[in-house]
């Protein structure tokens, strides 16, 4: 828990360290306090900002190699399941078949959750959660 | 032949070590590793080492990385997920300059073999799935169970969603090792066309123009898909964390 707050300050710890011994007085605290509250301020937009631009401004070379690995993935990871359930249980040919779909239908379902259509991990739909990059 | 866009990614031993018939050697791409280990260090180390008010370009790099990282990790994870940063920090600092050491010629590029991005991926995944069971218990294997799904659907909604979730660290590293191999060789193959123009005289000559401001082109692509590369890894590390810290919602 204690590591939690650590990131979050950076860079305080060397400011104010400078502060004492430079003796700035209220001035500079007082400038101090100033930028923070603007950047505060201006952090969360240009977040959002940032995060309103990005699917438009990724390439989409990016994209597509990244939504076919999401589905090809899903595929070898069925078709391998179904092989070594096969290869441990004797039943042919069944395992690859049956796998092969459900991979097929799991690579669907990436491609459409990395795609942003279907909502992430947790489903309750109103969760906005920003995870879908 | 020199010309081969393959031959950059072959595996050479610089030191032999063999222990127990296991083959331990220390190859070209241990050597790079260890590098762009090295090198990340020594860039926050010297970054933060002096500390300034005013931070001198070096320092204002390495808080732009640090920064970047944490806001990343912060949006995705919450601030529960602040106690993931130094491995998400390392990760894409890692990926990064290796990703950035492919690019000097000659040098040899670790993210294009699957094996090493492979490797990073599982170390992810298994960081996932042991925080998530130590952390939850038995609740963890609710991420498998999405809610408001009818019972007779249950076992094969089941078991897409728990393909869908072993395929993740096949399609992060395939992803990573994918952009870097399928980058070096057009980069190579588009290089490799001004020297053999070029042995046509003087209309290859004027010929070859082409294939070289395309190899400088690509240069400039490369330099983005390594930084895309390091932050789509850092990204999707940071969302299968959020996984394992909140698997319920």
């Amino acid at each position: 828990m204690a590591k939690d707050s650590r990131p979050d300050e950076t860079g305080k710890p060397g400011s104010e360290r400078m502060i004492g011994t430079g003796g700035g007085d209220e001035d500079l605290e007082r400038r101090r306090l100033r930028l923070e509250a603007t950047l505060a301020e201006r952090r969360p937009a240009s977040r959002d900002g940032k995060d309103a631009q990005n699917p438009s401004s990724k390439n989409s070379f990016g994209n597509a190699i990244k939504l076919s690995s999401e589905f090809v993935a899903a595929i070898v990871v069925g078709v391998g399941i179904g092989w070594v359930l096969d290869y441990w249980a004797g039943t042919k040919p069944w395992g690859l078949i049956v796998f092969l779909f459900l991979g097929f239908a799991a690579g669907v379902l990436n491609v459409m959750r990395s795609a942003g259509m279907v909502a992430e991990h947790g489903s309750q739909p109103p969760f906005g959660k920003d995870g879908s990059s | 032949m020199s010309n081969d866009p393959i031959h950059q990614f072959q595996i050479s031993k610089l030191i032999p070590i063999e222990i127990g018939g296991v083959d331990l050697s220390f190859t070209n791409s241990s050597a790079f590793m260890a590098a762009a280990a090295i090198a990340a260090g020594a860039f926050l180390f010297f970054g933060s080492a002096n500390r300034a008010l005013v931070p001198t370009r070096l320092q204002s790099m390495a808080e732009m990385s640090y920064e970047f990282v944490a806001n990343m990790l912060r949006d995705a994870a919450g601030s529960h997920g602040m106690r993931f940063f130094p491995f998400v920090f390392s990760l894409f600092m890692f990926v990064l300059f290796g990703n950035l050491f492919g690019l000097f010629p000659y040098f040899f590029t670790i993210t294009s073999h699957i094996i090493v991005t492979f490797a990073l991926a599982m170390l992810v995944i298994g960081t996932v799935v042991i925080y998530g069971f130590a952390k939850h218990g038995l609740r963890f294997l609710k991420l498998f169970v999405p809610s408001g799904v009818p019972g007779l659907l249950v076992p094969l909604v089941v078991l897409i969603e728990v393909i869908s979730f072993l395929s993740r660290p096949v399609s992060l590293s395939v992803r990573l090792f994918a952009n870097m191999l399928a980058g070096h060789i057009t980069l190579k193959v588009f290089a490799g066309f001004v020297t053999s123009l070029a042995a046509f005289g003087a209309v290859g000559v004027a010929g070859a123009v082409l294939p070289l401001a395309m190899t400088v082109a690509l240069t400039a692509l490369e330099f983005l898909v390594a930084f895309l590369q390091a932050y789509v890894f850092a990204v999707l590390t940071c969302m299968y964390l959020n996984d394992a810290l909140h698997p319920s919602h």
